[in-house]
């Protein structure tokens, strides 16, 4: 019991840092059909930012660096859908290896900046120690998701930009026929999404170190979350990420970390049977 | 009695204005490269070479059921890694247990194990452990896919979840030490079937082996492309569900394709064990297995030819730019592959083939 309980703030982070990259990845894959390998490169950004940041601001780094994490990481992937991705839209595979190709260059471009070896951030004094079980620094990215969730889920739903970003998801032609410039919707989301996986960045330096090859970790799961989760779905992305995050730190802790990831995918398998689309699917009359 | 529509339709008919000339380029072509790879080669090349010759071919019989799953069948696998790895494993365990001699292989001393694991017993049969490099990974194929498939994920979904199985392998495999020997895998073998495996003539024998299969593969794939299952599959790849209102039935034939790419990647593993004399999570994991298809989309998934090419050819390229210069490795990869992907999306043999068209007299005739 007292197991069931300890385990339980480590799977709730890992939920959060998921749903931090997912959030991004499941936007720009619902409403472009993206693949985006270099989205765990924008991570990697993030974290370096703060690492960077640490010259100029020493431990309050990483409240320093979240808006800065967030420009950075979000104008790389803003150059990254005019320079390339552009070209790219239908052809969600072609889009998957163009980045991948681009996350191969990021890694190599981070091992020559700033060496290979992994480097450290310093959390700031008031995020150690924490509250009977629950490390703060946890809580803090705990905090961060749920802000994150709630800023995104604002956006959507209660401005101007976020309903015609709504518009292209469910119908692209449709939304282009209605006046909305889909180009430039894709452009905005695109920034907010690989934004987010700066904040992600960001938030992964307070629960381990820093290195060329951070984003690698973290993509494959967070693309599980999007699968398990359903494109472009906020509620589906939360759920799926929380999920995924518990099944993970509890696999872990009864079986072993070598066994927990083929018990997540042998779960992610069973789960497609149920719903092979995910847990929410945007209801259309198209073949699917 | 009446033929049913399907034993009626006309196979291939021969397309107008071929002459026997550009009908028998294709075989000729064939026929001149096995000579190369089969008499030339051996004979020209010195032993070092010709090993990282075989290493490549080997990468080759993987692009070419890449190519044949994802060229022809759209069906994108980042997880080709896993039927590699578990086709070289499976050779790698004869392989050790043979060398042991009826001990433990050397890692399991170290790493404390006592007994010889039960998954370990069958593979001290030879006849065993090849056959299971084949029918291992096709049956798991056949499990992930018709569970799949059936469901109708596909496209990025099909991508990620063979990507994601490829990543759970890796930590799998790195998990197990006492039975896969972990980080380092296999390695270290002496002797197959009572040939020393550092002496030149096994390595030659070896070379003539991998290249033999992969011409027998190649035109086991050639000739699939050819019939009739081989357009079902173009026409799944195109337009699934016009496929499926025509009767068919798209997932038995994706995993049918699935499993037969998954078959030649488990061949190709248990032939690159002794060629290389390594197999490690390193060698099969998310990168490696995207790498394979890189090298297929840089060489041209729409043909078979292209795919092996590519993979050659990726092969050749990364192990002399490495020699000279690691770092720039990557970043020529990179580039090179966001060039390819932007500029002849059809890989080279694509462009060979538009750059073709457009010469002059060509097109007159045609």
């Amino acid at each position: 019991m007292e197991a069931i309980v300890n385990q339980l703030p480590i799977g709730l982070s890992i939920g959060a840092v998921l749903l931090l990259i997912a959030l991004g990845l499941t936007f720009t894959f619902g409403q472009m059909g993206v693949i985006n390998m270099a989205h765990g490169e924008f991570i990697m950004a993030g974290a370096y930012t703060a690492y960077l940041l640490q010259g100029w601001a020493g431990r309050q780094a990483v409240l320093v660096a979240l808006p800065v994490a967030f420009a950075v990481a979000g104008l790389m992937g803003l150059i990254l859908e005019r320079t390339a991705i552009r070209h790219f839209y239908g052809r969600p595979l072609d889009t998957l290896l163009l980045t991948w190709g681009v996350s191969l260059v990021l890694q190599q471009l981070a091992r020559d900046l700033f060496g290979a070896p992994n480097v450290q951030v310093q959390a700031p004094a008031w995020l150690q120690g924490g509250l009977g079980i629950l490390p703060y620094n946890r809580l803090f990215i705990f905090a961060l998701a749920v802000g994150s969730v709630v800023a995104i889920w604002g956006y959507m739903n209660r401005t101007s930009h976020g309903r015609r970003m709504q518009a292209v998801m469910q119908n692209r032609q449709l939304a282009a026929v209605m006046g909305i410039n889909t180009g430039r919707v894709d452009q905005r989301t695109f920034f907010i999404g690989s934004g987010l996986a700066g904040i992600a960045g960001v938030a992964l330096t307070l629960i381990g170190p820093v290195g060329p090859a951070l984003g690698t970790y973290y993509i494959v799961d967070a693309f599980l979350v999007v699968v398990a989760g359903g494109l472009g779905q906020l509620r589906g992305a939360v759920i799926a990420a929380v999920a995924l995050g518990l099944l993970n730190s509890y696999a872990e802790f009864w079986t072993n970390a070598s066994l927990a990831k083929v018990i997540v995918f042998v779960a992610i398998i069973a789960f497609l049977q149920v719903r092979p689309q995910g847990m929410f699917v945007l209801r259309s009359r198209a073949l699917t | 009695m009446t033929a049913t529509v399907r034993d009626a339709a006309p196979v291939a008919p021969p397309a107008p204005g071929r002459s026997w000339r550009d009908r028998l380029r294709g075989p000729s072509v064939f026929v001149l490269i096995a000579v190369l790879a089969l008499v030339v080669a051996p004979l020209l090349l010195e032993p070092f070479r010709l090993g990282l010759l075989a290493k490549y071919l080997c990468f080759g019989i993987v692009a070419l059921g890449i190519g044949l799953a994802w060229g022809q069948g759209g069906m994108l696998t980042l997880g080709q890694g896993v039927f590699f790895g578990l086709g070289g494993y499976a050779m790698g365990m004869y392989l050790k247990l043979h060398d042991a001699g009826g001990d433990l292989p050397d890692f399991m001393v170290w790493s404390g194990v006592e007994r010889l694991p039960a998954l370990w017993i069958p593979f001290e049969n030879p006849v065993f452990a090849i056959a299971f490099a084949v029918v291992g990974p096709v049956l798991l194929a056949v499990l992930l896919g018709s569970l799949v498939f059936r469901q109708r994920v596909r496209g990025a979904y099909f991508a990620i979840l063979t990507q994601a199985l490829a990543a759970a392998m890796v930590i799998l495999l790195v998990g197990q030490q006492g039975l896969t020997g972990g980080t380092n895998g296999l390695t270290n073998f002496f002797d197959l079937f009572g040939q020393d495996l550092a002496a030149d003539g096994t390595q030659r024998g070896l070379y003539v082996v991998v290249a033999a299969v992969l011409g027998v593969l190649y035109l086991v794939a050639w000739q699939l492309v050819r019939s009739r299952f081989g357009r079902l599959l173009v026409a799944i790849r195109d337009g699934e569900d016009r496929v499926r209102f025509l009767g068919y039935n798209p997932a038995t034939i994706k995993t049918i394709t699935f499993a037969v790419s998954a078959g030649m990647a488990g061949l190709a593993g248990a032939l690159f064990v002794p060629v290389v004399g390594i197999i490690s999570p390193a060698l099969l994991g998310v990168v490696p297995s995207l790498e394979l298809v890189v090298a297929v989309a840089v060489g041209g998934r729409f043909s078979l030819a292209g795919a092996v090419l590519g993979a050659v050819v990726m092969g050749y390229a990364k192990t002399s730019f490495s020699e000279e210069f690691a770092d720039g490795w990557l970043y020529l990869q990179g580039a090179l592959f966001i060039l390819v992907m932007t500029l002849a999306p059809k890989g080279i043999f694509g462009l060979a083939a538009t750059l073709r068209d457009l010469l002059p007299g060509r097109r007159a005739r045609a």
